[in-house]
């Protein structure tokens, strides 16, 4: 109990840091506040390429942070923000790329392919199915007649040893 | 017919070895300019030299090479004595000095020769976010009607001149040629 109650609240102090890190601009609204972070986790650093403009540290993911403090100050919509930055970055800022010819791939490509596969599964099914069906009605009735006399028969360890086998022509 | 499905795996296979293997020559920090196409950003800041102010307008004219410059920048320093040499050769370049500090900036020309027609002073770097400039130096080529044509993000040595800015900054000198 002691234990987890240490975690927790070393958890909290972490997390406390995480966010001071970010939050260095006041915002009249929690709504307001809400949105910039939403908008600096979204948005990449065009430097840094692995990171979105939270948590880069790069000089240009600080002046866009700075930037959409003002646009947001200024009260303008996150799509305006965005666009913005799209218009000088282009697609690439967007860690959500828009579906266009280029990115239908990378949005549909999954899907499609674990579509592709059951396709293919039902087929391989389907097919199977059809040929064990085959299999059962392939024989002729003659042939199945025979069938059934091998299985009658007894096992060959069982039959006495002066019974010559039933198949031996004398 | 039966026989060919059996290829279609290696098909599968073959197709996605050479999608990836392309991918290992690509060179993910290589960005396309969003602004390819469009005209230089509208701009009204101080030349670097004597605070003037200068305008979009001031671009136009002449296919041109901008440059984004700054005295922190190290890399501006390995393709400063390349830009001298163009800039010998006759190549008109033009400079945006990216948040930087003006004196050490005009410190720098003397020192190091300046190689540029005009020199913009955009010491809060807004031109630099019209411009979707990430790091310096960057080069915008320009047509004369100052459209922004080609980007390039790094350092420009000679083989980067030879094999790829120069060609397409003759086509503009040849496209501006009545």
């Amino acid at each position: 109990m002691r234990r987890l109650l240490t975690a927790v609240v070393l958890g909290l102090a972490l997390l406390g840091t995480a966010q001071a890190a970010i939050d260095t601009y006041e915002f009249a609204t929690e709504v307001e506040r809400q949105r910039y972070r939403t908008l600096v986790q979204e948005l990449r650093c065009p430097k840094c390429q692995n990171q979105n403009i939270a948590d880069s540290d790069a000089p240009i993911a600080m002046d866009l942070r700075a930037q959409i403090y003002r646009m947001l100050e200024e009260g303008q919509s996150n799509q305006q923000i965005i666009d913005y930055l799209v218009s000088r970055y282009g697609d690439f800022v967007l860690y959500k790329p828009p579906v266009t010819a280029r990115t239908l791939l990378l949005w549909y490509g999954p899907a499609g392919l674990l579509a592709g596969g059951f396709v293919l599964l039902g087929v391989i099914l389907l097919r199977r199915r059809g040929k064990s069906g085959d299999a059962a009605n392939g024989l002729s009735a003659d042939e199945q007649q025979r069938l059934a006399a091998l299985l009658s028969q007894p096992p060959a360890s069982q039959r006495s040893p002066n019974q010559p086998p039933v198949d031996k022509k004398d | 017919m039966r026989r060919l499905l059996l290829l279609v795996p290696l098909a599968l296979f073959l197709g996605m070895a050479v999608f990836l293997y392309r991918g290992l020559w690509l060179d993910p920090s290589e960005l396309p300019s969003a602004l390819i196409g469009k005209p230089i950003p509208a701009f009204s800041l101080p030349a670097v030299q004597d605070g003037k102010l200068l305008s979009e307008a001031d671009l136009k004219g002449k296919p041109a090479l901008v440059n984004v410059w700054a005295t922190w920048c190290v890399a501006c320093r390995v393709e400063h004595p390349v830009l001298n040499k163009l800039a010998e050769l006759g190549v008109n370049i033009y400079g945006v000095n990216y948040k930087d500090d003006n004196a050490a900036a005009q410190k720098w020309l003397v020192e190091f020769h300046d190689p540029y027609q005009l020199n913009i002073n955009d010491a809060r770097g807004t031109l630099g976010l019209d411009l979707g400039v990430y790091g310096a130096p960057e080069t915008f080529l320009i047509d004369k009607a100052g459209i922004i044509r080609h980007k390039f993000v790094g350092v420009i040595d000679e083989r980067v001149w030879r094999e790829q800015l120069a060609p397409l900054y003759q086509e503009l000198v040849d496209e501006a040629q009545p």
